[in-house]
C-alpha cells in the first residue's frame, strides 16, 4: 500500500466519515469538510510533474487483491494517468467549492447523501485512471457508473431524474459489460490483466482471431460512457442532476472516461485500420450529431449537454487521426499524425476548462432566475456582469475564436482533419476529404450555439415577469470557481506552451509509447499564428458562416427542426424498452400458462427432442435382434392383452373403469415377472396393485362429481403425437442401450451376488439379500419414503386448512 | 342386524388368520426363499383390510387398538438401530451379521442381523398401508 493508492481510496474513506460530519456539525455546510481533501490530492499529484523539463518519471506501486486470478490492485502513473488524475482532483476542488453555495440550504437538502456519492465518484475515477489492471479498473468503472446515477437521481421525488438515472444506468452498465468481456478476451490473447504488459504483446494481439470482437467490446464500453454515437442519448438526460454534478461527471471527468480508455488502448490496438476507422467515423459522426442538436435546444443545460456530446466526439476522432501515427515513422518526435493526438490531449484540458465553467454559469443563471431557459431569459448582461464575463470567455472558447484555448486546439484539429487528406493508408485517399468537411459544418454549427447561447442569455430585452426570482448577480463564493477555471482558459490560451512539456508530452508519450527513443520526446510547440494557412481561412469560413446562420434565426425558428427538441434517437431506446417489458410480458404470459398439461407439453417435446437429437446426432441409435432370446409363446399372449389394455384406456369414459383397467395392467405386469422368474417382483406387484386399486377406489369415491371436460381436436392431436414421440424414443433408446450393450461389454455385477450371497450373508434369496444386506441403506431409505408419504397423507387430510385461513 | 353379512363375516374370520400366518410365513421365509419384510407387510396389510371391509371401523378399532403413525415410526427406529448396532463395534453403517446357534427347542437356528432390519420394514409398510387407507376412509368431508 503506497501513498498513490491512497490517492484512489482516500475519497472513499472520507465518504465514510461524511454523514458524521453531516450529523455532528449540522451548522457547518459539510461541503467545508469535504474541500481539503481534492485539494490535497491535487497539489500530491502535481509533484509528479516534470516541471523541472525532461521526460516523466513512471511510478508503478502494486499490491496484491486476488493474486491467483492475476488480479493486482496495481497503480500506474504515467503522463495519461496525471492528466485525468489532475483533471479529477483540480476540477473537483472547484465543484465541491461551487457545491457548497451551489446547495446552500443545507437544512432541507440530504448534503450528506450527495457528498457520499460525489466522493464515492471522485475516488472510482481516479481509480479508473490511476490502475494498471484490467479488472480493478472495470470495477472503478461500473463504481463511476453507480454513483453517476446516484447522483443523477440526487432529487429522486423528480419523476425525470429517475428516469435519467435510470436511463444512464442502463447504458453504461451495458456497455461496462461489454467493456469486461473484451477484457476478457485479452486476458485469453495475452494471459495477463496488466495493460502494460499487454502492450508488450502488440503483434500477438494484432494478429489474433479475438482481435476484432475484444476491440468492439472494449470500444462499445469507451462509447457508452462517453456519449458516443449513438449512446449519446443518456447525457442530456443526466442533465436533471444538480448542476455541479452536471459540471463535474458530465463535462470533465466521467464522460471523459471512454476517452481515457480509447487512449489506453491506442497502443494495443492502434494502428489496425478498423481502429482508426471505427473512432474516427463515430467520433466525426458524433461531432456533427452533437453540434447540429446543440442548435435546437431550449435548455442551456440541454446545449451543453449535447455541445459535450459534440466535442466529445471531436477528442474521439482525434485519437482516432492519432492512431495512425503507430502505423507510421516519427521522425524527430513529430509526425503529421501526432498532431492529432496532441491536438486531442490540448483540447481534453480546454473543454474540461471551459465546459466545467460554462456548467457551473449556467448554474448560476438557474440559481439566480430560477429558469435555464433561452426564451425566458435576456438581457442579463448588465445585471449579472461577473457571470457574463465568464460566459463570454468560455463560450469564445468553445467556438474556437482566439486568443482562447479552444482556438488552438480548434486549430489543431483542423490540422488533424487535413492532415488525415494525405493519408495514403487504410484507403483514405477519396474519403480523406470527408473529414475536414464534417469537421468544418460541426464547426460552424458549434459556432452557431455558441452564439445562441450568448446573446438569448445575456442581450435583448430583459424580463422580469418571466423569471420566478428577481435576477441578481450571484454571491461571490458561487463565483469563484467559475472565475478560476475562466482564467485557466485565458492562460492557457496565452501561455499555452506552460502546458507543452509539463502534462501534453508526457501524456502523448503515455498514449504513442514506443515511437521514440528513449530520452527523446515530441515536438510540442503551441502557437496562436500559423501564418495564413487552409486552418485559419476555415476558421474564418466558421465564423462568417455561423454568424449567418444566426442572423437569419427568424427565418429557420418556426421549422419543425427547431421546435423539435428531443433527439430523435430517444425514441429507440423509450420504445425500446417498452418493447422489452411489454415482450417479455407476452413471451411470459404465451409459456407459462398455469396449466400444468401445458408444462408436461413443453417437458415432453424437450425430452423428444433432446433425446432423439443425441441419438441421432452422435450416432447411438443401433436397433441390433441378433442378440435377442426366443419369446415364447404366453410372452405374446400377455403382451397383447398388456398392449390392449393400455390401448383402451384413453377410449375409456368412467373412472372406475380405467381402475380396473389399470388393475389390469398391474396384473399382467405381475404375470411377466412370473415369465420373467422374479418371484418377489411378483407376489410384491400382485399385493401393491391390490391395495393400489383398493385406495384409487377409495379416493375416487370421494371426489366430486367433475365437468367431462372435452379437448379441442387440435390438442388431442398435440397429444397423440407427443405420446408418439416418447414412446418411440423410449423404446428406441431402450433397443439401441441393448444393441450397445453387445458392442462394448460390461460384466454384470450380478455375478458377484449369485456367489457371495450365501457366504457372505447367509441368505439363499439373493433379492432379499441384496434388499437387506449388500444394498440396505437404499431399503432404509425407501421404507422412510413410505413413512413420510404416509404421515403427509394424514397432514394432508387431517389438517385441512378451513375455510379462510392461510397457511 | 337385519343386513348383517354373516357368510362373510364367518369366512373372514377364517381367512384372515389364515391370510396373517401366511404374512408371518413370508416375512420369516425372506432369507431363503421368496418373501421378506415387505411383501410379508403387504400380506399382513391385506389381512387388516378384509377385516376393516366385513367387518365396520368401530369394530375393528377396538379390537386393534393400534396407533399406525407410531408403528411406522417403530418400524423406521428399529431398522436404523439395526444400522448403528454395527457402528459401535466399529463396523460401517448398515453392517449385517449372522450366527448359527443352537437354541434348545427349535434346534440349529440361523440367526442374522437382516432379521431386525426386515422386521423394521415390515412395520413401516404396515403402519403405511393401514394409516392411508383408514385416514382416507375415515374423512367424511
Amino acid at each position: 500500500m503506497s501513498t498513490l493508492h491512497l490517492v484512489a481510496l482516500a475519497p472513499f474513506i472520507m465518504a465514510i466519515f461524511i454523514p458524521f460530519f453531516y450529523f455532528k456539525f449540522r451548522h457547518i455546510h459539510t461541503g467545508w469538510f469535504i474541500l481539503p481533501l481534492p485539494l490535497i490530492l491535487f497539489i500530491y499529484l502535481i509533484q509528479y510533474l516534470p516541471l523541472g523539463g525532461g521526460p516523466m518519471e513512471t511510478v508503478e506501486r502494486s499490491v496484491p487483491w486476488v493474486p491467483s486470478l492475476d488480479i493486482h490492485f496495481t497503480v500506474f502513473l504515467d503522463g495519461l494517468s496525471l492528466l485525468f488524475a489532475l483533471l479529477i482532483t483540480g476540477i473537483g476542488t472547484l465543484v465541491v467549492l461551487y457545491s457548497i453555495y451551489y446547495i446552500a440550504n443545507k437544512k432541507e437538502e440530504p448534503l450528506n447523501n450527495f457528498y457520499v456519492y460525489l466522493m464515492m465518484f471522485m475516488g472510482a475515477m481516479l481509480g479508473v485512471v490511476l490502475s494498471d489492471n484490467l479488472i480493478v479498473i472495470y470495477v472503478f468503472w461500473e463504481l463511476t457508473s453507480l454513483a453517476s446515477s446516484l447522483l443523477i437521481a440526487y432529487w429522486f421525488h423528480k419523476e425525470k431524474s429517475r428516469y435519467g438515472a435510470q436511463k444512464s444506468m442502463l447504458i453504461t452498465v451495458t456497455g461496462g459489460f461489454a467493456m469486461l468481456a473484451g477484457f476478457s478476451l485479452l486476458y485469453m490473447m495475452t494471459g495477463t490483466f496488466s495493460i502494460r504488459e499487454i502492450i508488450t504483446y502488440g503483434d500477438a494481439i494484432v494478429t489474433s482471431p479475438l482481435f476484432l470482437p475484444a476491440m468492439i467490446l472494449i470500444l462499445l464500453g469507451a462509447f457508452t460512457k462517453s456519449a458516443q454515437f449513438p449512446f449519446h442519448i443518456w447525457l442530456p438526460d443526466a442533465m436533471e442532476a444538480p448542476t455541479p454534478v452536471s459540471a463535474y461527471l458530465h463535462s470533465a471527468t466521467m464522460v471523459k472516461a471512454g476517452i481515457y480508455l480509447v487512449a489506453r488502448f491506442t497502443p494495443v490496438f492502434g494502428g489496425a485500420p478498423e481502429w482508426f476507422w471505427i473512432i474516427t467515423g463515430f467520433g466525426l459522426f458524433t461531432l456533427l450529431w452533437g453540434s447540429v442538436s446543440a442548435v435546437r435546444q431550449k435548455d442551456l443545460k440541454g446545449i451543453l449537454a449535447f455541445s459535450t456530446v459534440s466535442q466529445l466526439g471531436l477528442i474521439m476522432s482525434l485519437l482516432g487521426l492519432g492512431s495512425a501515427a503507430v502505423h507510421f515513422d516519427v521522425v524527430d518526435g513529430q509526425s503529421l499524425y501526432t498532431v492529432a493526438v496532441l491536438a486531442a490531449v490540448l483540447h481534453l484540458i480546454n473543454h474540461a476548462t471551459f465546459k466545467g465553467s460554462l456548467f457551473m454559469v449556467v448554474g448560476i443563471i438557474d440559481h439566480e432566475t430560477g429558469t435555464r431557459d433561452i426564451r425566458k431569459l435576456g438581457g442579463l448582461m448588465t445585471i449579472m456582469p461577473v457571470t457574463f464575463t465568464i460566459s463570454l470567455i468560455g463560450i469564445a472558447s468553445m467556438a474556437g475564436l482566439p486568443p482562447f484555448n479552444g482556438f488552438l486546439s480548434k486549430e489543431m484539429f483542423f490540422t488533424g482533419t487535413l492532415n488525415s487528406t494525405t493519408l495514403d493508408i487504410f484507403n483514405v485517399q477519396t474519403l480523406g476529404v470527408i473529414f475536414p468537411a464534417v469537421a468544418w459544418i460541426a464547426s460552424i454549427f458549434t459556432f452557431v450555439y455558441c452564439m445562441i447561447m450568448l446573446f438569448k442569455t445575456f442581450t435583448g430585452k430583459h424580463h422580469p415577469e418571466r423569471l420566478e426570482k428577481e435576477a441578481h448577480e450571484a454571491p461571490a463564493g458561487m463565483l469563484i470557481s467559475p472565475v478560476i477555471l475562466a482564467s485557466l482558459v485565458i492562460i492557457f490560451g496565452f501561455f499555452p506552451n506552460l502546458l507543452a512539456y509539463t502534462i501534453i508530452d508526457p501524456a502523448m508519450q503515455s498514449i504513442l509509447p514506443g515511437l521514440l527513443e528513449p530520452g527523446e520526446q515530441f515536438y510540442v510547440n503551441i502557437y496562436h499564428w500559423h501564418g495564413l494557412n487552409t486552418e485559419l481561412f476555415m476558421t474564418m469560413g466558421v465564423v462568417f458562416f455561423g454568424s449567418m446562420i444566426f442572423l437569419n434565426l427568424r427565418k429557420w425558428q418556426e421549422t419543425t427542426f427547431y421546435l423539435k427538441e428531443r433527439d430523435p434517437l430517444n425514441w429507440f431506446y423509450d420504445s425500446g424498452l417498452v418493447g422489452l417489458i411489454k415482450g417479455s410480458t407476452v413471451v411470459n404470459d404465451v409459456q407459462m400458462t398455469g396449466r400444468l398439461r401445458d408444462y408436461f407439453t413443453y417437458m415432453f417435446t424437450f425430452l423428444v427432442l433432446g433425446m432423439g437429437y443425441m441419438l441421432w446426432n452422435t450416432g447411438a441409435l443401433a436397433v441390433d435382434m441378433a442378440n435377442t432370446a426366443d419369446i415364447s409363446i404366453y410372452m405374446y399372449i400377455i403382451t397383447l392383452s398388456l398392449v390392449l389394455a393400455t390401448v383402451v384406456i384413453p377410449f375409456v369414459s368412467s373412472r372406475i373403469s380405467a381402475i380396473v383397467l389399470m388393475g389390469v395392467i398391474g396384473f399382467l405386469v405381475a404375470l411377466l415377472f412370473v415369465v420373467f422368474r422374479a418371484p418377489d417382483l411378483a407376489l410384491t406387484q400382485l399385493l401393491v396393485e391390490t391395495v393400489m386399486v383398493v385406495l384409487f377406489l377409495l379416493v375416487f369415491y370421494h371426489l366430486p362429481e367433475l365437468k367431462k371436460e372435452t379437448f379441442k381436436p387440435a390438442f388431442r392431436l398435440t397429444n397423440l403425437v407427443i405420446s408418439i414421440g416418447v414412446g418411440l424414443v423410449v423404446t428406441l433408446t431402450a433397443l439401441s442401450a441393448h444393441a450397445l450393450s453387445y458392442e462394448n461389454p460390461i460384466s454384470p455385477i450380478s455375478d458377484y451376488f449369485v456367489e457371495n450371497a450365501y457366504a457372505l450373508a447367509g441368505g439363499n434369496n439373493i433379492v432379499n439379500v441384496i434388499l437387506v444386506d449388500f444394498r440396505g441403506l437404499d431399503t432404509l431409505l425407501e421404507v422412510l419414503v413410505l413413512g413420510i408419504v404416509g404421515l403427509a397423507v394424514v397432514v394432508l387430510i387431517k389438517f385441512k386448512a378451513k375455510k379462510g385461513e392461510d397457511v | 342386524m337385519k343386513n348383517t353379512p354373516v357368510q362373510l363375516h364367518v369366512i373372514t374370520r377364517i381367512v384372515a388368520f389364515i391370510i396373517l400366518a401366511f404374512s408371518v410365513f413370508l416375512f420369516f421365509a425372506g432369507h431363503n426363499n421368496p418373501g421378506g419384510g415387505f411383501i410379508g407387510g403387504l400380506m399382513t396389510a391385506a389381512a387388516l383390510v378384509l377385516l376393516y371391509l366385513s367387518f365396520d371401523l368401530k369394530t375393528i378399532k377396538r379390537v386393534i387398538p393400534f396407533n399406525y403413525s407410531k408403528i411406522i415410526g417403530a418400524g423406521l427406529l428399529i431398522a436404523i438401530l439395526t444400522g448403528i448396532v454395527g457402528m459401535l463395534f466399529g463396523f460401517p453403517f448398515l453392517t449385517q451379521f449372522d450366527e448359527y446357534y443352537h437354541i434348545p427347542l427349535l434346534g440349529e437356528t440361523h440367526a442374522a442381523s437382516a432379521l431386525p432390519f426386515d422386521l423394521g420394514i415390515y412395520l413401516v409398510v404396515v403402519g403405511f398401508t393401514l394409516l392411508v387407507i383408514l385416514t382416507v376412509a375415515e374423512d367424511d368431508s
